[in-house]
């Protein structure tokens, strides 16, 4: 079942075109990883996800992302609204730096309107376990996020992100900043959280996306080579190119 | 572990309330734009229409005449000024960019970090301090009011600015500059006067420039040590006239034709220090260029 | 080197110099100079309190503040929001030049069109509306024409605005472009996003720019000498005259040449100046440091950039 139907979507930044002609299904309840050379456009086409892309100067967008039974870029949809459906994660972490680690964690369901203090502590703590990180800051909830070492700011992170429930999250290389053990939670985490939410993971590191994905992309100069089951794409890939990049012969 | 959370209700569209807040938000950072400008404008046209009318060769070919006889000028306080900032011109560019050298090229030390603070500090310092400073030093010592002591004044503003602005622009140069110069066996001094400064030339140009806008427009330190005077002075160490001193002395009178004469000084003033203000931004615009 | 350790020679005999000339006025008048509120400089009857001074230089600057720093943080943040360049490089442009305007040219300005223009039809209005209100009406009693305290801290306002904004800016560039993302991921108006993520992490560095701004309001001297109308009263109303420290070191030193009380005491006034716009400096350097070292990490290119645009004030 598509959770995300993107049809023809191409994206520039400014006159230079950096997206041509996507098409892509992104699967309910699943995992799916974007994986290709540096500059292939992997992460401008996560970001046209959100619609964070069109935040950057110049940039803009043509094409299709329907979810839910509605393209996001019709003129009539608020991409705040968006944002709050599809979230983000992204490569480094960054907590507010003035907020505690449960003001952090339920910082967007702020936005949505008063709610009174205990139910924000519940769906804190919720988000927190969710996010593989409440039993090491459950005392100290007080403390301010930037205390927080690297590998746990960003779970902190994705606690946020998962405080708005959100239908699909999104990650932009979520553990290329962390060393390898952080690493390693990060990856067991979005086993766990794929089947609650769909995942859409942007990431460098090809055995990552062995690892942790049920479907895989792969791009080459902002274009879709190969589209298809982990298992397949890293076993027997149809395209020459994606058996090159796969097996190391470039990128 | 904590009870189940119900799901939260997915609104379709933000809730009215938001984006009205938002709404406001935008229009009074609309608004502050708006407030911002006003008087910048407002202070411009009525310079520019009263000044003009006050502008006339007159006004830099005579002196200072008594209100009542038509035809007086300022022509000893333009003179006044130049030879004022000129004197502050040759004692604080050497020193300044001198600064700058050593607090870019030598700059990693305790002593560089002390300069720093110090030029720091005067760089906030109200200029009627600077003024009563050398008031207090050279005009007492000397026993009379000079243009010398203005020049002394105006350096002791100048000359952090100087310092500050030679130092930013000669950080810009790139390390491999410097570096290829050392590795050809030149001494540490030969470097920068034969690569560091070439390259950045037109910067260190603007610093004086930025300096000079400063000190050409300052009134309060000039008439703590000037003094003024209603005749051309040439002489550096007798009471001597500036433009903004004149300024204010006329805008303060009850005549008329002073005061008129105070608007046009005051918008050479302000030609001065725009055309010196913009011509160095532009310089630097270009320097940049030529530094990517 | 030796050159630049002068610098440093020179600001140590600044301080002596008036320290030196101050003293003799601080050991005859001690604890008065500061509280006292008589200024008589006529020999025979000298004495020297120079809390009028004191008192119009902390109000006029605190006028100053309050109109100052809306409109800079507000201006700041356009500038960062903006996303055309077509607005934005000229706006910035706009505010850097309201700097760059001689003292002597704002004071001229406001003389002859500020004041008359407040005189005649701003402060009979505000006294006869927020006049009327008990207790704070006396602050808005309007009792005839010349210059006041209140014209002085508009015209304050309009010459520290444009350093506010600056630095402001400054320091909202760096934290916005930390935080912007964060916010705007959760799903948050743009007005949430600078509420959520910006303004209190640039919260430190925003008073700093304030202090800056305040720096620069205690030491302006002669815009605010021909605005103020120089009167050494203390009153309620702000529409009344008033005095502040530099302004009568300007309006005074001719007379006080000769070694005397008189002179000790302006220097003294001086001292204190300086003394004061130091501390706002430092204090407001440490306070920008404060919203860098929020952030963490990488950012100490850009604290550079921020305390640079410091030093062009």
């Amino acid at each position: 079942m598509r959770e995300i139907d993107v049809s023809s979507l191409s994206a520039w930044f400014g006159s230079k075109q950096v997206l041509h002609d996507i098409n892509l299904g992104i699967e309910r309840s699943a995992a799916t990883a974007i994986i290709g050379p540096s500059g292939c456009g992997k992460s401008t086409l996560i970001r046209c996800l959100n619609r964070m892309h069109e935040e950057v100067r110049g940039a803009r967008v043509e094409g299709k992302v329907l979810f839910d039974g509605e393209d996001i870029y019709d003129p009539r949809v608020d991409p705040v609204v968006i944002r709050r459906r599809i979230g983000m994660v992204f490569q480094k972490p960054n907590p507010f730096p003035t907020m505690s680690i449960l003001e952090n964690t339920v910082a967007g369901l702020k936005l949505l309107g008063r709610l009174p203090k205990a139910e924000l502590q519940a769906r804190g703590e919720k988000a927190l376990r969710a996010a593989g990180l409440w039993d090491e800051v459950k005392d100290r909830l007080g403390d301010p996020g930037g205390r927080l070492s690297g590998g746990q700011q960003q779970r902190l992170c994705i606690a946020r992100a998962l405080a708005v429930e959100p239908d699909v999250l999104l990650m932009d290389e979520p553990a290329s900043a962390l060393d390898p053990s952080s690493t390693l939670r990060i990856e067991e985490l979005v086993t766990e959280l794929k089947d609650r939410y769909t995942v859409v993971i942007v990431t460098h590191n090809m055995q990552q996306a062995a690892r942790v994905a049920d479907w895989t992309l792969f791009m080459l100069y902002g274009e879709v080579v190969e589209f298809g089951p982990t298992s397949r794409i890293f076993t027997t890939p149809e395209d020459k190119r994606t058996e090159d990049y796969v097996t190391g012969r470039f990128g | 572990m904590s009870a189940t959370v119900p799901a939260i209700e997915v609104p379709r569209t933000i809730s009215s309330q938001r984006r009205t807040k938002d709404r406001i938000f935008s229009i009074a950072l609309w608004a502050s734009v708006v407030i911002a400008l006003i008087p910048l404008l407002l202070i411009v046209y009525r310079v520019v229409r009263l000044g003009l009318a006050a502008v006339s060769v007159s006004l830099f070919a005579h002196t200072a005449l008594p209100a009542n006889m038509a035809g007086g000028g300022m022509k000893q306080a333009f003179l006044g000024t130049a030879m004022i900032v000129g004197i502050a011109i040759v004692i604080s560019v050497p020193l300044g960019v001198l600064t700058g050298i050593y607090l870019s090229e030598y700059g990693s030390g305790r002593i560089a970090s002390v300069v720093r603070f110090t030029a720091e500090i005067l760089l906030s310092i109200p200029s009627i301090v600077a003024g009563a400073f050398i008031w207090a030093l050279v005009v007492v010592a000397l026993g009379s009011f000079s243009g010398l002591a203005a020049g002394v004044a105006l350096t002791v503003i100048m000359w952090p600015i100087m310092a500050r602005a030679t130092e930013e622009v000669l950080r810009l140069v790139p390390t491999e500059l410097r570096e290829g110069g050392l590795a050809l066996g030149y001494p540490r001094w030969r470097v920068i006067m034969r690569v560091v400064l070439p390259t950045a030339g037109a910067g260190v140009l603007t610093a004086i420039m930025l300096a000079v806008a400063r000190g050409l427009g300052e009134t309060a330190p000039v008439l703590l040590t000037a003094l003024g005077n209603d005749f051309v002075n040439t002489n550096p160490m007798k009471p001597t006239d500036a433009v903004p001193l004149r300024v204010y002395n006329y805008v303060q009178s009850a005549y008329p034709a002073w005061r008129a004469l105070a608007w046009g000084g005051a918008l050479m003033l302000l030609l001065g220090v725009l055309v010196l203000s913009v011509t160095a931004r532009m310089l630097s615009i270009r320097q940049q260029r030529r530094m990517r | 080197m030796v050159v630049s350790v002068g610098l440093v020679v020179m600001l140590a005999l600044l301080l002596w110099v008036l320290a030196d000339g101050g003293w003799r006025a601080i050991r005859e008048f001690g604890l008065h100079f500061i509280i006292g509120r008589d200024w008589n400089p006529v020999s025979g009857r000298e004495s020297y309190g120079a809390l009028p001074f004191i008192f119009g230089t902390a109000v006029t600057s605190l006028i100053a503040m309050v109109l100052a720093m809306p409109i800079g943080v507000g201006v700041a943040l356009f500038l960062n929001e903006s996303g055309s360049a077509w607005i934005k490089n000229p706006l910035a442009v706009l505010v850097d030049l309201l700097a760059a305007i001689p003292s002597v040219v704002y004071g001229i300005w406001g003389l002859f069109v500020l004041v008359p223009l407040f005189d005649h039809t701003v402060q009979p209005w505000m006294s006869a509306s927020i006049g009327k209100v008990p207790i704070i009406g006396d602050l808005f009693t309007f009792n005839g024409p010349g210059g006041d305290i209140f014209t002085a801290g508009v015209i304050l306002a309009i010459m520290i605005l444009p350093i506010v904004t600056a630095v402001t800016r400054e320091v909202v560039s760096v934290v916005s472009s930390e935080t912007r993302e964060g916010a705007m991921a959760l799903g948050a108006t743009r007005y949430e996003t600078i509420r959520l993520g910006v303004l209190p992490t640039a919260r430190p560095g925003i008073i700093g720019a304030g202090m800056l701004g305040l720096g620069r309001a205690l030491g302006e001297t002669i815009a605010v000498a021909l605005v103020i109308g120089n009167s050494t009263r203390i009153t309620a109303s702000l529409f009344n005259p008033g005095y502040t420290i530099p302004a009568v070191i300007a309006n005074e030193f001719r007379e006080a040449t000769s070694a005397g009380v008189h002179r000790s005491a302006l220097l003294f006034l001086a001292l204190l100046l300086v003394l004061i716009a130091l501390g706002m400096a430092t204090v407001s350097r440490l306070l920008v440091r404060r919203t860098t070292r929020l952030l963490g990490g990488d950012v100490a290119a850009q604290e550079e950039a921020a305390t640079s645009t410091l030093g062009m004030a």
